[in-house]
């Protein structure tokens, strides 16, 4: 069985069409890259998976989107609960404006966890995971925004991670960041792997031949190709992902 | 092909950056300059009245001698009453238009119907008030009738400083908080809100400073023309400083001889804007530092 899984997917904002019969199959605990020009549906496929686009008004979903095999989009599915499976890092660095502490103890917070021994150790590991513990321990009851955006973005990760998801979805997550930190959360991705599926949306194509297992390219709300990463970066099958990866456009 | 005269280009773009700088800077100035002038004005003809005495004594002899102290103390009840009423209203209805409904015909229409409202003259609302709260629902001339008047016309106002507010919060702090599995209320109290509030705070006290100086509604529902007493309950008439002013200026027992005590009264007025104007930037700015540290 699949950890993740798009039948015949089709998704409308309002009449026109963001994505066109997507079918992709995700291994557990693997990297798949998603990657394509802007507005070609990728962050639009990446919040299928934990219903993000729900909130978007005028929204209409086609197809089944499955989780281990369940289908999220079916009746009676507590969305909540799903998105407690799966975690979301997103584009800019958004550390809530809390205490680095408070930050990383949050999703247990809302979802109901009182012990505090619990959280302080759940906080503890997950920010020992996003190697980031020995920069911050002695600051816990600092405010995040005092981080450097690199800094901020791990702690972000660690945010994800601290109510256990076995997804984490990331949609462009060192966009804005700097080299050095880029190479850092790329680094992070690589440890990730063996506990977490990983969706990552990214423009950079190194990146993503750097991080990933598997590429899906889309194009125009299709998508093109999916294969393993070093297939599609060595030798796509379609010549619009030729085009693509080599910069031809996009 | 065509030429080009670089040097005459360069001339005249410099030329018509120097003139509109100049004509915007000239305007800038000039509100900058008026403001100055009224309130130096006000000053200069108020601040020989303003003693100890004139803010905590009654009026005297035909209000041509004496104090305000009650059209204080009166207006300072209306501001109280009347944002005890709008501050909770306004502001839940702006989360929930914000934050709950979807954009569509509802959202539209009761934006549209906020706006209308803000648009309504002050002395429609003063005869609305009349006729509901004095009147139909019988509180009559009292302090209850015109802060829930006064109220209605800060209402708008809130909402609308408090949906700017919300609006201003990024949205992907709320994504991020749904996505760890928040309820909707959870982000609304647990981020949008801590983030919001100075903003809220700021709004909500700059529509203290607009209520404070409003006539027309208090004309028929709470204020009373003499009345050399304090309110003992909600339920009394009182005196208020914007509409001393008025009575004084027009139709006092002597409009000469109070003169000194409009002036003074309009800078007591002025004052206590200016003070709340000062205090909601200062409420911002520790607010602002405070929120990224609960």
């Amino acid at each position: 069985m699949f950890k993740l899984e798009s039948k015949n997917v089709d998704v409308f904002y309002g009449s026109s069409q963001a994505l066109k019969n997507v079918n992709i199959e995700i291994q557990n605990n693997t990297v798949t890259a998603l990657i394509g020009p802007s507005g070609c549906g990728k962050s639009t496929y990446l919040r299928l998976f934990n219903r993000m686009n729900d909130l978007i008004d005028g929204i209409k979903i086609d197809g089944q989107v499955l989780i281990d095999g369940q289908d999220i989009y079916a009746k009676g599915v507590n969305v909540d609960i799903l998105r407690k499976r799966v975690g979301m890092v997103f584009q800019k660095p958004n550390p809530f404006p809390k205490t680095i502490f408070e930050n990383v103890a949050y999703g247990l917070r809302v979802n109901g966890v009182k012990d505090e021994n619990f959280i302080r150790e759940r906080v503890e590991t997950s920010i020992k995971q996003v190697v980031l513990w020995d920069e911050v321990k002695d600051k816990m009851k600092r405010s995040a925004f005092e981080l450097s955006g690199g800094q901020q973005q791990r702690l972000c990760i660690a945010r994800a991670m601290a109510i256990e998801p076995s997804i984490i979805l990331m949609d462009e997550p060192t966009s804005a960041l700097d080299p050095i930190s880029t190479s850092k959360i790329e680094e992070l991705i690589h440890e990730l792997k063996s506990k977490f599926t990983i969706v990552i949306v990214t423009h950079n194509m190194q990146q993503a031949a750097r991080v990933s297992d598997k590429t899906a390219f889309f194009y125009l709300g299709e998508l093109v190709e999916y294969g393993e990463t070093k297939q599609i970066f060595t030798n796509p099958k379609q010549e619009k992902t030729q085009n693509y990866i080599t910069g031809r456009f996009g | 092909m065509y030429q080009i005269d670089e040097n005459k280009v360069t001339r005249k773009k410099k030329r018509n950056q120097k003139f509109v700088f100049f004509l915007f800077g000239a305007m800038g100035y000039f509100v900058v300059a008026l403001l100055v002038l009224i309130l130096t004005f006000i000053i200069y003809k108020g601040a020989s009245a303003i003693s100890w005495d004139f803010i905590t004594k009654m009026p005297e002899e035909g209000m041509t001698k004496g104090g305000i102290f009650p059209a204080i103390i009166g207006t300072l009840c209306l501001v109280a009453g009347s944002m005890l009423f709008a501050f909770p209203i306004g502001v839940l209805a702006a989360i929930y238009m914000n934050e709950y409904v979807k954009d569509g015909f509802i959202k539209k229409f009761i934006k549209q119907m906020t706006n209308n409202l803000a648009g309504i003259p002050s002395i429609v609302f003063g005869l609305f008030g009349m006729s509901l709260f004095v009147n139909k629902l019988g509180f009559g001339d009292s302090i209850l009738a015109g802060s829930l008047t006064l109220g209605l016309l800060a209402l708008p106002v809130v909402i609308r400083t408090t949906e700017e507010a919300l609006k201003a919060v990024d949205n992907t702090f709320r994504q991020a908080s749904i996505g760890l599995g928040a309820s909707k209320w959870q982000t609304t109290r647990r981020v949008v809100l801590p983030i919001a509030f100075p903003n809220i705070i700021t709004g909500l006290i700059l529509s203290v400073g607009r209520v404070s100086g409003e006539t027309a509604p208090i004309l028929f529902t709470v204020a009373a023309y003499f009345l050399p007493k304090l309110p003992t309950s909600i339920f009394d008439q009182a005196m208020a400083l914007p509409y001393h002013l008025y009575v004084i200026s027009t139709s006092g027992t002597n409009i000469e001889e109070s003169r000194p005590i409009a002036y003074g009264t309009a800078l007591v007025l002025v004052i206590i804007v200016l003070f709340t104007n000062l205090l909601a930037n200062g409420l911002r700015k520790y607010f602002s530092k405070k929120v990224k540290m609960n």
